[in-house]
């Protein structure tokens, strides 16, 4: 596996003002980091992968990797990048979005880029909290737990971000933590070779809001809870449902092969311009 | 070559389609709204027979930003739309108006506001087009007036979004849009085509907002090697987040200079019997047709007025106004909404002439009698 300076001199940008802006003990460096690995491992072109973001803590990823990168505005990330790649396929575009962004003010592109199977990996980062603006809850932020908006408790139930997208049509759903990182590669590897749109959701820690004012305790102590709550797919299955509860179910959740969008559209061009050409034949 | 044109009767809503496929336009994003579909449902069938791309988005916030990544993405770029979608693509528009992204909305404007009166012609976007989208901006906005300048005001705003990477805005009302006329486009071979500029530097020296002598920086496509960031954050040369307020300042400023350097060229304007006019009627958009045969009746009884026909509303063509205000008594702008232009008219007149509105909003058009009977009392 890449080295560490390696990887920081490959991957990121040389010309831009360092430092990021992400707190002591983010998740997000994390999950960038082991992303980065997962592309070197499967030896992709720079010039060839775009990597798009929206708004938030997460969105900010991008302008720190040396790709094609677009941080686009709040919960759009996905229609930009469903432009971008029916513009040009042969990108590989890849989609940072945190909870709030994906599931809340992007929640209908989320489900209508599941339902078109076009072949972007959108990778969420879920830490039940919306970060940059100071903590208050999101769409998965639990039940009963606190945040400035919601200081005697959540009374809203959360989103299963796995749940929701295998739900609306996504052809592949990988969930993990950012505890877990030789499984994250392993995960965004393989829904990155994915022919569809896929979706790894990984579950991540908010120590500076999140965890303060629900008494996580350190960076470290959010790590270890997402060790213990974390169950492999592979072992869950054995499990029963009593066993599970308050558990999260990690690994490759679900994949399946439909026909992919861009593909299914040159179809359509196919047959458009044969018809076109037939009509003028008959003119003729 | 001279391929001869021929004609055909269609819609300003088919021309603007026609316009977009004459323009080199690839990539069409949209979701369907009345009075704007047809160019959605026309594009579906012609994009893919000429090798172009059509999506039908989940939403107008989802279309501008499909259409913003298509660009990006090299393609040439537009959308249709109508009141209610236009005030969902707003917050987009900025992010292209601050990344510079080419791109063509074509806002087939309703009654509003609200819901409104989807049926019905309105001119009541003008101002929402200027400044619906928060924070300073500069934005072209061009306003056909009638369905032959529908299909060559399409084709101007590609050019002009390509060649001054901005977002510009087909402001085309109902009557323009669903009113069918005998019109003769010309062929593809006769249309002129701009693309925008690419870079020609070596990738490692690409600098995305760096401008160029023409105040306008290079666009290189994601995919093509040159590897940047885009971003609606302010941004610096390198298009990186900036809270440097000399850096700030030359990004917004910068949007205003290509803008303002590009003034004249942006600014259609026709004149009807303005030589010897002492009074004006300025209009655009449907009114142009209700405008003009107004003048000929008043032409007919010895009335000297002129009409100084508006193609380009944004940026707002001041000069059209000032060279006949030496000339001009008064001055009428009829429109289908409370007074729009008619503000920037009294702003640029200053007192010297006396302005007049004829408003409606009611979804019926001003007719060319009460145009008539207006200007009359005004001259009395």
């Amino acid at each position: 596996m890449i080295s560490n300076s390696e990887l920081v001199n490959k991957y990121f940008r040389h010309n831009k003002k360092f430092p990021h802006i992400w707190c002591p003990g983010c998740g997000i460096g994390i999950i960038l980091g082991n992303m980065l690995r997962a592309i070197d491992a499967l030896d992709m072109n720079k010039n060839e992968i775009a990597f798009v973001s929206g708004i938030g803590c997460t969105g900010r990823a991008p302008v720190y990797v040396d790709f094609n990168t677009l941080h686009t505005t709040h919960g759009r990330a996905l229609p930009f990048a469903t432009g971008l790649k029916l513009a040009r396929p042969e990108l590989k575009v890849l989609v940072a979005t945190g909870d709030g962004d994906a599931t809340a003010i992007g929640g209908n592109h989320l489900i209508h880029a599941c339902r078109r199977n076009i072949d972007i990996t959108t990778i969420i980062f879920n830490n039940y909290i919306y970060g940059m603006t100071g903590g208050q809850y999101s769409p998965t932020t639990p039940h009963s737990d606190k945040a400035s908006t919601c200081k005697l408790g959540n009374i809203e139930r959360p989103f299963n971000i796995s749940q929701l997208v295998e739900a609306a049509g996504a052809t592949f759903v990988g969930r993990t933590t950012s505890y877990h990182t030789l499984q994250l590669q392993s995960i965004i590897k393989k829904a990155i070779m994915h022919k569809g749109f896929s979706v790894v959701e990984v579950i991540t820690h908010c120590p500076t809001t999140y965890g303060r004012i629900n008494k996580k305790g350190t960076a470290v102590d959010m790590l270890k809870w997402q060790k213990e709550v974390a169950v492999d797919k592979s072992r869950a299955d054995k499990m029963d449902p009593k066993e599970l509860e308050g558990k999260i179910i990690t690994g490759i959740l679900m994949e399946k092969q439909l026909p992919e969008f861009c593909e299914q559209y040159d179809t359509i061009i196919e047959k458009a311009q044969s018809m076109k050409n037939n009509q003028q034949g008959k003119s003729k | 070559m001279n391929k001869k044109s021929s004609y055909q009767l269609i819609q300003g809503n088919e021309a603007a389609a026609e316009g977009a496929l004459a323009a080199g336009v690839s990539f069409f994003a949209g979701y369907p709204i009345t009075p704007s579909t047809e160019i959605a449902e026309i594009l579906s069938d012609r994009l893919p027979a000429n090798g172009g791309k059509f999506i039908q988005m989940e939403d107008e916030i989802g279309s501008i930003a499909a259409i913003i990544g298509a660009s990006i993405g090299g393609r040439k770029v537009l959308t249709a739309t109508s009141g209610p979608g236009f005030s969902l693509m707003q917050e987009n528009l900025g992010f292209a108006c601050l990344a510079e992204v080419p791109l063509v909305i074509v806002n087939v404007m309703r009654g509003g506001p609200s819901t409104g009166m989807p049926t019905s012609p309105s001119q009541g976007d003008v101002m929402q087009a200027r400044w619906g989208t928060h924070g300073d901006h500069p934005i072209i906005v061009l306003s056909p007036g009638s369905v032959e300048e529908a299909f060559h005001y399409t084709v101007k705003a590609v050019n002009f979004a390509e060649k001054y990477r901005n977002p510009v805005i087909v402001l085309m009302d109902e009557i323009i849009g669903h009113m069918r006329a005998r019109v003769s486009l010309p062929p593809t071979s006769m249309i002129e085509r701009v693309n925008r500029v690419h870079p020609n530097m070596p990738p490692e020296w690409y600098l995305p907002y760096e401008r160029s002598a023409t105040g306008v920086a290079p666009m290189a496509s994601f995919g093509d090697g040159y590897r940047h960031h885009v971003t609606g954050l302010v941004h610096d040369a390198k298009g990186f987040p900036t809270a440097d307020p000399n850096e700030a300042r030359n990004n917004i400023r910068g949007l205003f200079t290509k803008i303002e350097r590009g003034f004249r060229e942006l600014c259609l304007v026709d004149y009807e019997f303005m030589d010897d006019a002492e009074h004006a009627i300025i209009a655009y958009g449907g009114m142009v047709l209700s405008a003009r045969s107004a003048l000929e009746q008043l032409r007919k009884s010895g009335r000297k007025v002129g009409l100084i026909k508006l193609g380009t509303l944004w940026p707002f063509p001041r000069f059209a106004l000032e060279q006949y205000l030496p000339q001009l008594k008064t001055i009428l702008v009829p429109e289908l909404n409370m007074g729009q232009i008619y503000r920037e008219v009294l702003r640029v007149n200053a007192g010297k002439a006396v302005v007049e509105k004829l408003n409606r909003v009611n979804g019926t058009i001003i007719t060319p009698n009460e145009i008539v009977k207006t200007v009359k009392g005004l001259i009395r």
